[in-house]
């Protein structure tokens, strides 16, 4: 198969907008969470939520009209605005300008959703019961569905390769990078552009996750503590809107034009739980087959893995298990690993969580640190794994996992090697 | 410009994005204003939510311009 590297990142995240401000933030341990004030939440369990900073532009704000025509802005839900965000700047940082037919044709976009246009089929509903179907906007449809991000950026983009969306719920954005390397892989496009985008922030997406009693719900008072991964006072996740892109390339092709190359993407894993609709297996076997066949094709030893940026969404029994199901993948190694929850800082994306995480991933590798698992003051349990509390650590970083699990009992793992 | 006129004109500029100095009687909203098939279909919708009529297909298909809209609007509010 022919190897595939990242040229390009991109990320819009309630840390800001653009990959420097969210890398400079997070490693400095500071969050994006706040009480929500967009629309009524006094008689939701859950109050908070993280919340992209809106602004002119400028200081790391987003401000969508430097992303999507203004007028077009009301005919989609955000997503994907985010989506054609993080897009957009994974090509120009991958210095990628389909400027030909051939690079057209061969130039794909593979983004996902977890849930898509929630609000605005939530408003869209409203109206249609007050106020009849002739109310009902012809931009209704195309604005909602998943798949438009997809679309969207390859009409702005001029991408006329494979055009592509995956819809695993949380595990999306990591399917939508692995799906999309293997399309290279195989020999179906020379370039991808892939990640996953959600704006799950409105009152029926907070009502839906906190009745499936998934959102944390003791922290409305204190929204910078709520997401604490591994910590014994944890009690659920928060909602967390934005997107993540990465640009993938075939090796010889990025060589070939003298792209800067983040890393190779080495391993792929995808596995299902068989077992239930919202929880993980006990064992975390489901985790533990997904990151192994990660490694399968890589010829590497899990001794050498140096980071896990981990799913450890701050649920009562996700984050165990990942753990449990981690220490079984290393072994005696994992006094050797560091692995931390960047859902401490940016709260749970949804289908947009695993492609922001990869984002973090690659920076982590590129930077040598590893960023931190913010309000981690007592671990719920012992272990050997480094779980990077409070403080981002500085430490070389050459092989590394991300983990996405996602409802349905679906898995995916990807494993990124610096070294090309 | 009848205040008819001066209503279809706010909602086309809204809708479309266009220079309010586009928007001139004869101004086609496919051709001249950059619209596409979808966005008459929301406009016409627009139209009829603000003056509070209902807009049937078939007279719809024929409202292509901008004095077409007005034209129809300034007869449906004398009715």
């Amino acid at each position: 198969m022919r190897r595939v590297v990242v040229t390009g990142l991109g990320v819009v995240s309630p840390l800001g907008c653009g990959v420097e401000t969210n890398w400079r933030r997070l490693t400095a341990g500071e969050h994006g969470f706040r009480r929500i004030d967009m629309f009524e939440v006094d008689d939701l369990a859950c109050q908070i939520a993280a919340i992209i900073p809106r602004g002119d532009g400028s200081n790391g704000t987003f401000n969508p009209d430097d992303w999507f025509d203004p007028k077009e802005q009301r005919k989609v839900d955000d997503f994907i605005i985010y989506g054609v965000c993080a897009a957009t700047q994974a090509l120009k940082d991958a210095n990628w300008v389909a400027d030909t037919p051939e690079k057209q044709e061969t130039t794909g976009v593979l983004i996902g959703s977890g849930i898509g246009g929630l609000g605005g089929i939530y408003e869209t509903s409203v109206t249609l019961k007050e106020k009849g179907p002739r109310r009902v906007s012809p931009f209704f449809v195309s604005g909602r569905i998943i798949n438009l991000v997809a679309g969207y950026v390859s009409i702005l983009h001029g991408l006329k390769g494979p055009n592509h969306a995956v819809v695993t719920a949380c595990a999306t954005g990591t399917h939508s990078i692995g799906d999309a390397a293997r399309i290279i892989a195989m020999g179906d496009a020379e370039v991808m552009v892939a990640g996953g985008a959600e704006s799950p922030v409105n009152r029926i997406g907070v009502a839906g996750f906190a009745a499936c009693r998934a959102l944390t719900t003791g922290f409305n008072d204190r929204p910078e503590a709520a997401s604490r991964p591994y910590d014994r006072d944890r009690d659920g996740f928060v909602l967390g809107e934005g997107a993540g892109c990465v640009v993938l390339e075939e090796y010889e092709h990025a060589k070939a034009r003298g792209a800067k190359i983040y890393a190779e993407l080495i391993g792929y894993g995808m596995s299902g739980d068989a077992y239930h609709i919202t929880a993980p297996t006990p064992d975390g076997d489901g985790a533990y087959r997904c990151m192994k066949m990660a490694l399968k094709r890589s010829n590497i030893s899990v001794s050498d893995i140096d980071y896990v940026n981990a799913h450890g969404t701050s649920t009562p029994l996700g984050d165990e298990i990942e753990l449990r199901a981690v220490e079984r993948l290393l072994g005696n190694a994992g006094a050797n690993l560091s692995m931390s929850s960047t859902k401490s800082a940016i709260g749970h994306l949804l289908g947009g969580a695993g492609a922001v995480e990869a984002v973090y991933t690659i920076l982590a590798m590129t930077h040598g640190v590893a960023p931190p698992t913010r309000n981690l003051d007592n671990p719920s349990v012992e272990t050997s794994i480094d779980l990077v509390p409070h403080q981002a650590r500085k430490r070389e970083i050459n092989l590394a996992l991300s983990n996405s699990f996602g409802f349905g009992g679906t898995n995916a793992s990807l494993l990124f090697r610096k070294t090309v | 410009m009848s205040d008819v006129a001066e209503r279809v004109k706010k909602i086309v500029i809204e809708h479309l994005g266009v220079e309010p100095e586009k928007v001139v009687t004869n101004a086609n909203f496919i051709d001249d204003l950059g619209a596409d098939s979808l966005d008459t279909v929301e406009l016409v919708m627009a139209f009829e939510e603000e003056f509070g009529v209902e807009i049937p297909d078939d007279a719809a298909e024929k409202i292509v311009t901008f004095g077409d809209a007005v034209t129809f609007l300034e007869k449906a509010q004398a009715a």
